[in-house]
């Protein structure tokens, strides 16, 4: 049962910590760095909801381990808006378009588009409709989801 | 859902991983993307002493031509191969079959090798492999070896790879440009296991068909080569071509079983149809080119 030292950026600030091999960064980063915007949801990579940005690629957190993530930049729902509380453009157009109801999926479905459409390349319409497929919402709103995505493509001009 | 605890080590070349799976004794598994071996890992129905993290090992990541074919690092992302301009010129039906592994989320993380190693009998990667005659290149302390990939499997994620062993690429052999792919599966929504599929190419020469490599997957407890549809084909002039007769013959090669997803009478139909169908599209594609 090996333990780690590991050091990482989250939303842009350093963290340090020893964490046990098996820990999740999931885990992690809601129990032990604090950033309860990272929602465990079925721990086993189904569900999508623990979906978290690393080195600028959205991945399931509960699929990843904590110590795996040393050296990595990572972003959680907590780091998209700006510090004056502007909303990230994925935050401003599900707000609008009512694509949340209970919110359990919601930071992750926020993190899947906000790295495939804040990246240099610009993910089109079919690719952020696809990438929803990775993510459950269980109050079944996928319509508004769905309306802000192509919003999203739209607004990119893809 | 917490893993039982295990010590973790990541070593920085294929030598040293190899060392300690050796030492380990059977007790250590190899973590590449981790997206198959981590929920294992909550579940806790993988409980291993040691874990093997390979994704700092950077020889075993990337895709480069070499005399035998395409050769794919074990460790390089599905994302990223997706992307590979070499893969998209030299085979394009594996690009194909990616954009059906999981969800865009685990193909940042899953990777070509930690599929083909796994063995589920559902899965476009290993299919592929099998399909298109590629060979796996495995190491361990007792030196190297490569394997067809049509002898790798054995039954549901069961492979002919000992405890120690580590799979450190696979090759795809040459086929000649402007091959034909195909590809086409069937699953209950984007990004599930598939129900049934099949995954292939065929070089076209003139109106001839002159290679064939065909394979199904979900479709028994390994993916499963075609021989008997391949060497129907071979030879044969395009428009002669009874696409359901091919599909009949490949269809004798399987023997799918029930699951809670599908009958195995529903896969043998579905199957039949969806070879043929994907076989004739095939086939018409070449004979417009």
């Amino acid at each position: 049962m090996s333990e780690h030292r590991v050091n990482l950026t989250i939303n842009g600030r350093g963290h340090a910590a020893t964490v046990e091999a098996r820990m999740s960064l999931g885990d992690y980063l809601r129990d032990e760095a604090g950033y309860t915007g990272v929602h465990l949801g079925c721990e086993h990579g189904v569900c999508g909801a623990c979906t978290v940005i690393v080195d600028g690629r959205a991945v399931r957190s509960c699929l990843m381990l904590a110590v795996q993530a040393d050296g990595s930049e990572v972003t959680t729902a907590e780091g998209l808006a700006d510090g004056d509380g502007t909303l990230h453009p994925v935050q401003q157009v599900m707000r609008e378009e009512h694509a949340l109801q209970c919110g359990f999926c919601t930071p992750g479905i926020l993190m899947t588009l906000a790295a495939l459409t804040g990246g240099q390349e610009k993910a089109d319409e079919a690719t952020l409709m696809n990438s929803l497929s990775g993510h459950i919402c269980r109050c079944t709103g996928y319509q508004g989801i769905r309306r802000a995505a192509r919003r999203l493509a739209a607004d990119s001009g893809q | 859902m917490k893993p039982a605890p295990f010590d973790y080590v990541a070593p920085t070349s294929v030598e040293e991983a190899c060392k300690v799976l050796a030492e380990a004794g059977g007790g250590a598994t190899v973590i590449a993307g981790g997206q198959t071996l981590m929920p294992l890992l909550n579940l806790r129905m993988s409980q291993p002493f040691v874990l093997v993290d390979i994704n700092k090992i950077p020889e075993l990541s990337g895709i480069s031509l070499t005399e035998n074919g395409i050769r794919i690092g074990a460790a390089t992302r599905q994302c990223d191969a997706l992307k590979n301009p070499l893969l998209a010129a030299e085979l394009p039906v594996l690009v194909e079959a990616l954009r059906h592994v999981g969800h865009h989320q685990t193909r940042n993380r899953g990777t070509v090798g930690g599929s083909i190693a796994l063995g589920e009998p559902a899965a476009e990667q290993p299919a592929c492999a099998v399909a298109m005659g590629a060979s796996i290149e495995i190491a361990s302390v007792r030196g190297q070896r490569s394997v067809p990939a049509t002898e790798f499997y054995v039954g549901p994620y069961m492979t002919i790879l000992e405890p120690d062993e580590l799979v450190t690429a696979i090759t795809f052999p040459h086929w000649p440009s402007g091959h034909t792919p195909l590809f086409c599966e069937l699953a209950q929504r984007p990004g599930d296991f598939a129900l049934v599929g099949m995954v292939g190419a065929l070089a076209i020469e003139g109106v001839a068909i002159t290679r064939a490599g065909l394979g199904w997957f979900g479709m028994g407890g390994t993916p499963i080569r075609a021989y008997s549809a391949e060497a129907a084909l071979l030879g044969q002039a395009l428009g002669s071509i009874d696409a359901d007769t091919i599909a009949e013959l490949a269809l004798s090669e399987c023997a799918p079983f029930d699951d809670h997803h599908a009958s195995a009478e529903y896969r043998r139909t579905v199957g039949k149809r969806l070879f043929a169908k994907t076989l004739r599209k095939a086939l018409t594609v070449g004979e417009a080119a």
